[in-house]
């Protein structure tokens, strides 16, 4: 299984006359042919092309997509995969959603920092321009504001961290929302504030919106220390953070030693196998058609395990998204290192990448 | 399939010290990883300018064969149809199935994904094909592509009177070869000895039924019927052009293994084979076939057979790149390269066919070490001339 992007919503009739079609053009699809009379017509995926991109910071753009077909939509906060060609490969990225879901003309849009030796992130500021082609994979993220809040908010962003605030501060502003709401933005110099001039003008004009930026060039990384004279009362507030990793570990660490997890929500960009779970007990794992049997700690991956063993495994994102990694549950019970959930479901596609087995599974791959 | 007392030709893998095979297979290896680090959008853009050729001449003869009372169309739609349909079987499908292509990470252009225009399942193939074929190649016994379990191609096999009607059975299968490669992977010996569960045998019988259902309804009787009173004409010109590309592959496929230069091995020759030991028993087990540049595009680049069996897994549009390597590396080592002219390959396969519908038969003799022609001045200024790497398509 290879990455693909996200099955567009096209009508039932279409969609059965394309069926219907397939009886002249097996074994493929139409969409292989009406491709050639015009490449926007695919069906089997979702497409875009790069409109335009507009510059944020010296190293970050947003960068506005219109799809090929109708954006199936998203909700303030989510990210997406983003499928993009460099020198014949297709790679995947997510990326948060900063455009408005009820865009008018039907284009979307994320925000793309420029990070050290990324591949992605490189080409897509520095190579693409208007009319690149892109794909648009599946919207994910369950980080998000879809009721009105019940107590005062506290967010907290850092770095490109503050993309998904963007796209939730519109959203309350749209709402009517935006009544109580701490924004602390941590930024290594004021050249690097992305949506700075949005974000001061929206704090101008609502006042319950207020925006404090820190600069950690000269005032030093931000600390769950500074909290308490920053935003005394943290502790009453319903608290968004979205940041580096160890940011988020130590801020986590600081609302669970307060009791407070449960005013605690976190955008981690990508999930991460094993970080918000406790590690289980481990166990043995048999892939079947190599015949091989390695052994995996609570919290070890089954793919890294078979790496670890000397294997070449098939393998995409290392996250769980992909699915190019799987492999059939035949026997035995394995446990998803994202959500912690234990399945023994047998004839089920396990993802190695974020799969451990609880005690001893078999695997055919 | 036991195997006759006969003597066999030295092999010259024998007279090579442990540490030459591993230097070897480490040569082999060296331009693996060269090639396979050297990819990108020059190749990606050849794959899809093929695919998309190849598509734009299948949909353009369809429908000029929808005037298919009028002669000329006639004509025009079988033989595109039929080249079409080669091209999608040789140079796209088959070296798309075998991965040539997943580096590129393209979910329509994988050997997870793809299907091909033939009457055999892409999972049933990939199993006899990439796996059986690949793995074991010419291991008499354990490749079924040696003699495709119906016919006696090397003396070493013991003959049986059934073998006498095997020139009858080449016909046919030259004829029918899509059919013959659908149920190849059945494996009919597995399921009469009973080592392949009934079951597994009536899922994969169950799966060429959905795929030549498929096939039959697109060609034999959708098409014809949008052709609608002249539907006989389009019938017959689709029944042809699958006849066109099954004699075609056929002669190709049977060029790539049978001919007189080709080496078998024995099952104790493998036991405990090192990788040189793997890539010598490649190079020694394939032949290739010499040819123009379009030649080996209709071939598939299967005319690199011995090229492809090294490296199944590196595009074929690189083979012809890398064949002056390999027989660098052969003239090194006093090994044979084997290859020929087309007709003399299919005719050494065809008289070992007809020959060995009989009792006994020997050996034919094998081909000496690879010695390099002298250059010639003119060609290799010539030469010069050509950019390395792809070639240029269409």
């Amino acid at each position: 299984m290879v990455e693909r992007g996200a099955e567009p919503a096209i009508s039932a009739t279409l969609r059965r006359g394309l069926v219907a079609a397939r009886a002249l053009t097996t074994p493929l699809m139409p969409d292989a042919y009406l491709q050639l009379l015009n490449p926007k017509w695919a069906t089997t995926e979702l497409r875009g092309v790069i409109e335009q991109i507009r510059p944020e910071t010296h190293d970050s753009a947003t960068i506005v997509i219109r799809p090929n077909l109708a954006w199936p939509g998203h909700r303030a906060g989510q990210y997406l995969r983003l499928g993009v060609e460099i020198d014949g490969i297709r790679y995947w990225r997510a990326f948060t959603l900063t455009s408005d879901p009820d865009h008018p003309r039907g284009v979307i849009a994320v925000t793309v920092k420029q990070v050290d030796g990324g591949l992605m992130s490189t080409y897509l500021l520095t190579k693409a321009g208007p009319g690149t082609p892109l794909f648009l994979g599946e919207v994910q993220g369950e980080f998000g504001i879809e009721t009105a809040p019940s107590r005062p908010l506290l967010m907290i962003s850092a770095g490109s961290g503050v993309t998904p605030m963007f796209a939730l501060l519109r959203q309350l502003d749209q709402r009517g929302w935006l009544t109580d709401v701490r924004h602390l933005f941590c930024v290594r110099t004021p050249a690097d504030v992305i949506f700075g001039r949005e974000l001061e003008q929206l704090a101008a004009r609502v006042p319950g919106y207020r925006l404090d930026l820190w600069y950690s060039a000269s005032k030093g990384r931000f600390s769950p220390d500074q909290l308490d004279e920053l935003c005394p009362d943290w502790r009453a507030r319903q608290t968004y953070l979205s940041g580096p990793a160890d940011m988020i570990d130590s801020f986590k660490q600081h609302w669970d030693d307060a009791g407070l997890l449960e005013q605690f929500e976190l955008e981690r960009f990508q999930p991460r196998a094993g970080a918000d779970i406790e590690p289980g007990r481990g166990g043995t794992v048999r892939l079947r058609v190599s015949d091989t049997v390695v052994e995996c700690d609570g919290s070890t991956p089954i793919l890294q395990a078979g790496e670890d063993a000397g294997m070449s495994l098939r393998h995409g994102c290392r996250m769980g998204i992909c699915h190019t990694c799987i492999g059939r549950l035949a026997a035995g019970s394995v446990r998803d290192l994202v959500t912690g959930q234990t399945t023994s479901e047998v004839g089920e596609m396990v993802r190695i990448c974020v799969s451990c087995p609880e005690g001893h599974a078999d695997i055919e791959l | 399939m036991k195997l006759t007392e006969q003597t066999k030709t030295a092999n010259p893998i024998d007279r090579l010290s442990a540490e030459q095979i591993e230097a070897i297979g480490n040569e082999f290896q060296a331009i693996h990883d060269e090639i396979f680090a050297s990819l990108g959008e020059h190749d990606a853009r050849y794959i899809r300018g093929i695919i998309e050729f190849q598509r734009r001449l299948a949909a353009l003869s369809r429908l000029v064969l929808m005037a298919s009372r009028y002669k000329p169309a006639w004509l025009l739609g079988t033989a595109g149809l039929s080249l079409a349909k080669i091209l999608e079987n040789m140079e796209i499908g088959h070296n798309v199935m075998h991965g040539q292509w997943d580096w590129m990470n393209d979910p329509d252009i994988h050997s997870s994904t793809w299907d091909w225009d033939t009457a055999s399942p892409a999972a049933a193939w990939k199993h006899s094909h990439n796996y059986v074929h690949h793995t074991f190649t010419n291991v008499i016994g354990k490749d079924h592509d040696v003699g495709y379990e119906i016919m006696r191609i090397d003396p070493r096999q013991k003959w049986e009177p059934a073998y006498l009607a095997q020139p009858i059975y080449n016909l046919l299968l030259m004829a029918l070869f899509e059919w013959g490669v659908a149920v190849h992977d059945l494996d009919f010996k597995a399921i009469r000895s009973g080592s392949k569960p009934r079951s597994q045998a009536w899922s994969e019988l169950k799966a060429i039924g959905v795929k030549a259902r498929r096939q039959i309804i697109k060609d034999y009787l959708a098409f014809p019927a949008l052709s609608g009173s002249e539907w006989r004409k389009t019938l017959a010109a689709n029944v042809i052009a699958n006849l066109v590309r099954n004699v075609w592959s056929n002669a190709i496929i049977f060029c790539g293994h049978f001919p007189d230069q080709a080496y078998t091995f024995t099952e104790a020759e493998i036991e405990d084979e090192t990788r040189g030991h793997w890539y010598l028993r490649q190079l020694l087990g394939a032949a290739n076939i010499e040819g123009s540049s379009t030649f080996h595009l209709l071939s598939g680049n299967l005319s690199f057979q011995v090229e492809h069996h090294l490296y199944p897994d590196l595009p074929s549009s690189r083979y012809q790149e890398i064949a002056p390597k390999v027989r660098e590396i052969c003239e090194r080592y006093q090994l044979p390269y084997n290859t020929g002219p087309f007709g003399k390959q299919w005719r050494s396969v065809q008289r070992t066919i007809l020959r060995l519908a009989f009792p006994g038969g020997i050996e034919r003799p094998k081909a000496d070490p690879y010695v390099a022609p002298p250059i010639d001045e003119a060609a290799a200024a010539a030469e010069l001339d050509i950019a390395p790497g792809v070639p240029a398509f269409p």
